[in-house]
């Protein structure tokens, strides 16, 4: 048996079963990453300490009383992989950036340290774009990452290497980090679940920033339980982040019969692959003849989406990232003779292309004489697209459409215009924007086999109803 | 719609210092992205609050206490992050001539 091939949930329960070790499951994920991460590159560090850690849980397994084992946390022993952008303590965070090629985090993000309270193990830091600012993962500093379903074409991004790791059996699940669909947006390219929480429902301490304002981590996994249960380990409130939130106790146990899909038109317009559309639609039909009410709604703001969030995200990114300065850690340039240049060459050498170009733009749009046109507006826009879905949810429980209009497109062919790039995130920035919970689930493929995904979401706080309606659907396709 | 001295300027201000081609790469690219965003000018915003963060949470409270207890080597692993550094202090140029 290959043990790689099981869900979390199952090699959970394997482990409680002694079916198989904690060190037989962490050593065969290494194995795979030694064997399959040479040409994938979903990898930036791989943990071979992560056998270590499995040695030691494996003995705690082995002096345990059977009721003890029954009450280890869902978690224990099973190996995960982390995007570059969250502080694992004593690990290099690179978040994809020569900036912080050489970076070691002092201290464990908040979703991490509940991780390891949980007993899960680390596996390794995945590829993403600089500064998680891209929809490829070709703007990672140190090489792409490539599809595991076809090695010509991109992952998705930001975290298209927790996307392909999973999709690649390089990891049980992992964490991505999404403010525009960068979690979404590699889950539907990989053929994997990939779920971004509600704006605060995991904290963000220790998440290297990005724009703050819609910034969140959430987990990438084989299935929606699987999904659910790291999500489940990770959210909450803390004190480090004061827009962390309670996780509320929303729910879905109704009949079939009782849920309201809504479908949105403006997701169904032009520019949608014609492969895609038939997926998603056909698996909507699934759940309406499993008994599921689905109505056409509109959401009027939906084209804003895009321009509203090309002005807030490089906006709230310029200010971020004047932290780093080359001065108290990450890159320094060499040369520099007085303070202002060792600010301003570091950043230059440091930064790629187009973390460069949003720094740019949100400088401009918050410079004197642009703001009221550019940030204010964008931030007026912002409250009418998240308004459109707040009524939306008046009527009904759930929203369902496709998470890209595309599969994955290959390597190469849009990383050097800005505008198409951003196009791949057309589906998932509004969600961001809105602060809303949304996932996105494999949906069929394309006649090339290349996944699709169904992308589905909710309202604010209803992370619980969401996996819920989830996985109904996930048990139709 | 930006000019090269725009860009010059701007760059000042993010405190970049682009080379020549990168300034003229973005000539080009701020304008065409700053057009894709105009469509933000249909949209009516008359008396629109403007929603200025994610959160719908205010005023969150904690007690002012001390979470992490465990600083040993904290302050040097901060310190060692820093590319230049003098005794316990991170060395920067000098900022007044």
């Amino acid at each position: 048996m290959d043990i790689t091939a099981l869900t979390l949930s199952a090699a959970a329960q394997g482990i409680r079963e002694r079916a198989f070790s904690i060190s037989d499951l962490v050593g065969a994920y290494l194995d795979a990453i030694a064997e399959k991460d040479g040409a994938i590159h979903a990898y930036l560090d791989v943990f071979e300490d992560a056998r270590e850690a499995a040695l030691e849980a494996d003995k705690k397994i082995a002096v345990a009383h059977p009721l003890d084992i029954e009450t280890l946390p869902p978690l224990f022993g099973m190996p995960i992989a982390v995007k570059d952008n969250i502080l694992v303590e004593g690990k290099q965070a690179t978040a994809g950036s020569k900036i912080l090629e050489h970076y070691t985090a002092s201290y464990d993000a908040t979703a991490i340290r509940k991780l390891k309270e949980q007993g899960a193990i680390v596996l390794g830091k995945t590829n993403m774009d600089d500064s998680a600012m891209g929809s490829s993962t070709e703007y990672s500093a140190f090489g792409p990452t490539k599809n595991p379903h076809d090695l010509t074409r991109v992952p998705g991004g930001s975290s298209g290497g927790s996307a392909a790791a999973v999709a690649a059996g390089m990891a049980i699940a992992s964490l991505g980090s999404d403010t525009g669909g960068s979690i979404r947006q590699p889950a539907a390219f990989c053929g994997v679940v990939g779920m971004k929480p509600t704006y605060g429902a995991i904290s963000r301490h220790g998440l290297i920033a990005m724009a703050s304002s819609m910034d969140v981590i959430g987990p990438l996994a084989k299935t929606i339980t699987d999904a659910e249960m790291l999500f489940s380990a990770i959210a909450g409130p803390d004190a480090f982040d004061a827009t962390a939130s309670p996780v509320k106790h929303s729910m879905f146990d109704k009949d079939m019969k009782r849920l309201r899909i809504g479908i949105p038109k403006e997701y169904f317009g032009a520019g949608l692959d014609a492969e895609v559309e038939k997926a998603v639609r056909g698996t909507i039909q699934k759940a309406e003849k499993a008994g599921a009410q689905v109505e056409e709604i509109t959401l009027p703001h939906a084209h804003l989406a895009l321009p509203a969030y090309y002005i807030i995200v490089p906006s709230e990114v310029s200010a971020n990232l004047a932290r780093l300065d080359g001065q108290r850690y990450g890159h320094h340039a060499a040369y520099a003779d007085t303070l202002y240049d060792v600010y301003a060459r570091s950043r230059d050498e440091g930064f790629g292309i187009e973390v460069k170009r949003r720094i740019m733009l949100g400088a401009y749009a918050l410079s004197a004489g642009y703001y009221d046109a550019y940030y204010l507006k964008a931030q007026k826009v912002r409250r009418l697209i998240a308004d459109d879905f707040i009524k939306v949810f008046e009527r009904v429980d759930i929203i369902a459409g496709p998470t890209t209009p595309a599969p994955a497109f290959p390597l190469g062919s849009r990383s050097n215009s800005p505008l198409e790039m951003y196009l791949a995130d057309i589906y998932t920035v509004a969600v961001n924007l809105a602060g809303l919970p949304a996932l996105s689930m494999p949906a069929g493929t394309s006649a090339t086999g290349l996944p699709i995904g169904l992308q589905l979401i909710a309202p604010r706080h209803a992370d619980k109803k969401l996996f819920d309606i989830a996985k109904r659907i996930e048990s139709l396709v | 719609m930006i000019s090269k001295k725009d860009v010059h300027h701007i760059a000042h201000l993010a405190r970049l210092a682009l080379t020549p081609e990168e300034e003229d790469r973005f000539v080009g690219e701020l304008s065409s992205i700053l057009g894709f965003v105009e469509a933000l000018n249909e949209a009516d915003t008359e008396g629109i609050v403007p929603m200025t963060g994610g959160t719908t949470l205010e005023n969150v409270m904690r007690d002012d206490a001390v979470v992490d207890t465990v600083l040993e080597g904290k302050r040097e692993q901060l310190l060692s992050a820093a590319p230049e550094r003098r005794e316990g202090w991170v060395k920067a140029k000098k900022v007044f001539d």
